[in-house]
């Protein structure tokens, strides 16, 4: 990206970024005897793309886990849409429309690819059990309509070849992208993203990025997302919180965090130039 | 309100008024949980081990018994027919884990079960298509007469069994804490992977492991079909080792056998004070209702560790 | 060349959501139909459909049950035969208690009640999983025999605990349980009962509580954090699971042995129902009809083939050998083919598709 370009596109992403959607408040949240995480607050703004960096076992994912309420904290407030919340809930949590892909893929192994992005419609459909034994009216209705949203995110992220193909078989890279595209089909507010391009190539590394602009773009989803290559990071991020021994250590638009002394002393050591 | 009373109030009474029975009853009960805890521990054995949850230990205990008293009924000598019998058992464990176990290595836990499953069926088959289905009587020569220690009648015999699994646990132990091949054991409990890259062979591993397993399969087949006889029930009564484990954690020695301990007197006292009331045979479901409830407040078992699940 | 979707265009997802999406696969289930409905009744003896047939369907409708939630829901389940005898008595209660009732109603209803306690007896799967829940599913087994043997209420205070199915008629004088009925009729009447069923439970699993089942099955986990509450999925399985076993109990029962009685759904029955999802394949509806049709006929073709060797009087060694082959046959199935015969049917038909140029 040339440094015009760069610049032009700063001004229309202040556009796009909105009031805050979450924050997190002073969360601290131990495992026996472990501090996985203290005291560490941010927030997250609508619109933006947000990345949550730092070196290995700093939290990172447990953050996640703690805002689409997997893990409850001991201390903190978790703050959604304005609502304080002692804690969040995983069934909460998917209702407001928090999506999440994780570090370990965790897709529905037995399921076909099409099954798996369905699940993602589970909460939008209504139908009784009775009427999806019969297969009749509002369960047949529901069915085909969500399927044909479903479709769309498959032509979108490009896997209409492997639709009906159990996730089990597929190589890892096109896992990642069924995940995500599980993920896409909640409508998510706020999409969690969990190490999206851990061990991709740079080519599926690039095809990745251009998935989570496009998402952040066109349908104005707020992304939150931990990353370990800095590239990525630095050119699609708006702002990057870094944790560091489960301690919030620098909070900030991606320059200015890549310039704070301690991120350089933590986590990207001494600058080489 | 009459039933209440009936289930609520008159045991204690009963119990309170005759104080020595209860503890007769309690001894008689914890010395036939002593049984339960030696199926139990060839269970937890095969569970740390290989993470095979052995749902045919109580084949095993009743193929052993069957081969023990076939051959003592062929007129061969105990000391003999215990060897042969040994021999049988390692042979079944090189079997097992040649046929079953190296095909279905990696495989989900589940299947493993199912294939353990399998081996039960083969084996009830397989030792009653050898020696037939008749009761046989065995008798080792433990005196059955009952002592009378502190005022309490108990049965000798079942000193005799408790005694039997005391050695065999601090036998047990000794063989996991102080040789090579127990350390290994241990390694390869822990971490299937670490151990076998530090060059632990697995196969050998697993066939010992099963080995030890049937071996004291076998000590619970002699001890049960000294008391019962020895009869396709052994093996039935061997699932009650399953709410054993359920109590006192799938991977923990000290628990299976506490858990045993627990089921065998609670079970007893059950039926004693609380069988009539309810219709009697109540001991065929209260250990797994036990382990049920229980499951409900302490999923891990009572010596099991909490697990936190990651993602 | 026969069996070819070429040129089978689905130009709706409606199409491509039917339950037999392809042509043959239409044609090839409506002459199943046609010879299970019409050819059977008309020709079978009555000693091959009392005898075979009709326990081979009761049998599939359980397989189904237990399907559904270890094949489906992955909840690993040993006490399919309590679960069978609840429906069975639940229906003798209520046919005698209510004798006007009519037989589908009853069947509904005592489905329904063993609906409710599978739900009860489910309840620990939220907080255990996998063996654990294998042995509290054993309670269930153990105490409902248990209850229905001891407690008098259940057998109508008869003094043998054992009791004769009452003859329920589907209109008019036409008997369908009980010694009153037919071969053909009872034959007919479970066989209707397993096909709607079937259908039912074939919609249920491919749609969202299928996919919940599922999902929860392959990462529990992963499952609540798109949405799905893992105890009421595991509750909902257990339910329609009961009461598949329910009903097929209640067939047992009223239209496959006449007699209610707790002793006919022993542990070996929650086994035996257990083998047929492995041979036949978990998670899979045609599997479990392929997986009792294979458990129910081995001991025929055993007794036979015993019979044919000269060893007439032979039933014991036959009972244990049959134990012995269920038993190998289970782990050759596990290591060959963890999906079943459902699996080998599809990798056949995937070869009839190429057949005869494969390439």
């Amino acid at each position: 990206m040339s440094g015009v370009q760069q610049r032009e596109s700063a001004v229309q992403r202040k556009r796009q970024i909105g009031e805050v959607l979450l924050a997190v408040e002073n969360i601290g949240l131990r495992f026996g005897g472990v501090q996985a995480l203290s005291g560490v607050s941010f927030d997250i703004r609508e619109g933006e793309i947000r990345a949550i960096i730092g070196p290995n076992g700093a939290g990172k994912s447990s953050m996640l886990n703690v805002i689409n309420g997997f893990y409850q904290p001991q201390e903190g407030v978790i703050v959604w849409r304005g609502q304080r919340l002692r804690r969040m809930r995983p069934h909460f949590a998917a209702r407001s429309g928090i999506a999440r892909t994780f570090q370990n893929i965790a897709l529905f192994k037995g399921m076909s690819t099409l099954d798996n992005i369905m699940t993602g419609r589970m909460l939008k459909m209504r139908a009784t059990m009775l009427e999806q034994a019969i297969y009749w009216g509002r369960a047949r209705r529901e069915e085909l309509e969500h399927r044909a949203f479903v479709e769309r995110i498959i032509d979108f992220l490009e896997i209409q070849h492997i639709r009906n193909v159990p996730v089990g078989r597929l190589p890892y890279g096109l896992q990642k992208r069924v995940e995500l595209a599980r993920a896409l089909a909640m409508q998510p507010t706020l999409l969690l993203l969990d190490e999206p391009m851990a061990g991709m190539n740079l080519e599926e590394k690039e095809d990745m990025c251009r998935y989570i602009l496009d998402v952040n773009e066109e349908f104005g989803t707020t992304v939150a997302l931990i990353e370990h290559d800095m590239g990525v990071v630095m050119d699609i991020s708006d702002r990057v919180v870094v944790l560091d021994y489960g301690r919030l250590l620098a909070d900030g638009p991606p320059e200015a965090v890549r310039r704070d002394p301690e991120v350089i002393k933590a986590y990207l050591g001494v600058p080489h130039e | 309100m009459e039933t209440l009373s009936a289930v609520l109030v008159e045991p204690f009474v009963a119990i309170a008024e005759a104080p020595m029975f209860f503890f007769e009853v309690l001894i008689g009960g914890l010395l036939s949980g002593v049984m339960y805890a030696l199926v139990a521990l060839g269970f937890v054995l095969i569970f740390k081990a290989s993470g095979v949850f052995n749902f045919a230990q109580g084949a095993m205990v009743l193929f052993a018994a069957l081969f023990f008293v076939g051959f003592i009924d062929l007129g061969w000598p105990i000391w003999l027919s215990l060897i042969v019998t040994i021999l049988v058992m390692i042979l079944l464990a090189l079997a097992i884990e040649r046929v079953v176990l190296r095909p279905l290595v990696n495989q989900d836990p589940i299947i493993l079960f199912m294939a353990t499953i399998g081996i039960t069926f083969f084996l009830d088959g397989f030792g009653q298509t050898l020696w037939g289905s008749d009761v046989r009587r065995l008798d080792i020569g433990i005196p059955e007469d009952p002592l009378i220690i502190a005022g309490l009648y108990i049965n000798q015999f079942d000193i005799y069994a408790a005694v039997i699994c005391g050695l065999l646990v601090l036998g047990l132990a000794l063989f996991f804490q102080y040789t090579p091949t127990g350390r290994a054991l241990r390694a390869v409990a822990d971490d299937h992977q670490a151990a076998m890259s530090i060059g632990i062979p697995l196969n050998v591993i697993w066939a010992i492991v099963w080995t030890v397993a049937g071996i004291v399969g076998l000590v619970a087949g002699i001890m049960w079909g000294a008391k019962l006889g020895v009869q396709f029930n052994l093996a039935l009564i061997a699932l009650k080792a399953l709410p054993v484990l359920i109590l006192g954690g799938f991977t923990s020695v000290p628990g299976a056998i506490v858990g045993g301990l627990i089921i065998g007197a609670g079970e007893k006292v059950a039926e004693v004070f609380w069988g009539e009331v309810l219709g009697g045979a109540i001991e065929d479901w209260f250990a797994y209702m036990l382990a049920m409830v229980f499951l409900l407040f302490r999923p891990q078992g009572l010596f099991g560790e909490k697990i936190i699940e990651r993602v | 060349m026969i069996y070819r979707e070429t040129g089978q265009f689905k130009t709706s997802y409606g199409a491509d959501q039917a339950i037999f999406p392809i042509a043959q696969d239409r044609i090839g289930m409506l002459i199943i139909m046609a010879l299970a409905f019409v050819a059977i009744p008309l020709t079978a003896s009555d000693y091959w459909l009392t005898t075979i047939l009709l326990p081979l369907v009761i049998y599939g409708l359980a397989a189904l049950g237990l399907n559904i939630l270890t094949g489906y829901a992955g909840q690993l389940s040993l006490g399919t035969g309590g679960f069978m005898a609840c429906g069975a008595f639940a229906a003798y209660k209520l046919s005698t208690a209510f004798p006007e009732l009519h037989v589908l109603v009853v069947f509904a209803l005592s489905g329904l009640i063993t609906a409710a306690v599978g739900m009860l007896f489910g309840l620990p799967s939220l907080r255990i999983k996998g063996f654990y829940l294998a042995v509290a599913t054993l309670a269930a087994q153990f105490f409902l025999l248990w209850l229905f043997n001891k407690v008098p209420w259940f057998t109508n205070y008869s003094a043998s605990g054992v009791i004769s199915a009452p003859p329920l008629a589907i209109w008019g004088e036409t008997y369908v349980t009980g010694f009153e009925a037919t071969p053909r009729a009872k034959y007919l009447f479970a066989l209707s009962i397993v096909t709607v069923m079937a259908l039912a439970a074939k919609n249920m699993t491919r749609l969202k509580i299928g996919r919940a089942w599922r999902a929860i099955r392959d990462m529990d986990i992963a499952a609540e954090i798109m949405g799905i509450r893992p105890l009421a999925t595991k509750l909902s399985a257990f339910a329609v699971s009961s009461f598949y076993c329910g009903v097929a109990g209640a067939l047992w029962a009223f239209a496959y042995t006449g007699a209610v009685e707790a002793l006919a759904f022993d542990i070996n029955v929650s086994f035996r129902i257990l083998f047929m999802i492995i041979i036949g394949g978990l998670g899979s509806i045609l599997g479990s009809f392929l997986g009792a049709a294979f458990i129910v006929l081995l001991p025929i073709f055993l007794n036979n083939a015993l019979l044919a060797m000269g060893m007439a009087e032979a039933v014991a060694l036959a009972s244990h050998l049959e134990f012995m082959i269920m038993g190998a046959l289970i782990i050759f199935f596990l290591i060959v083919e963890p999906h079943g015969l459902a699996r080998l049917w599809q990798i056949g038909k995937e070869k009839l598709r190429k057949w005869p140029f494969p390439y």
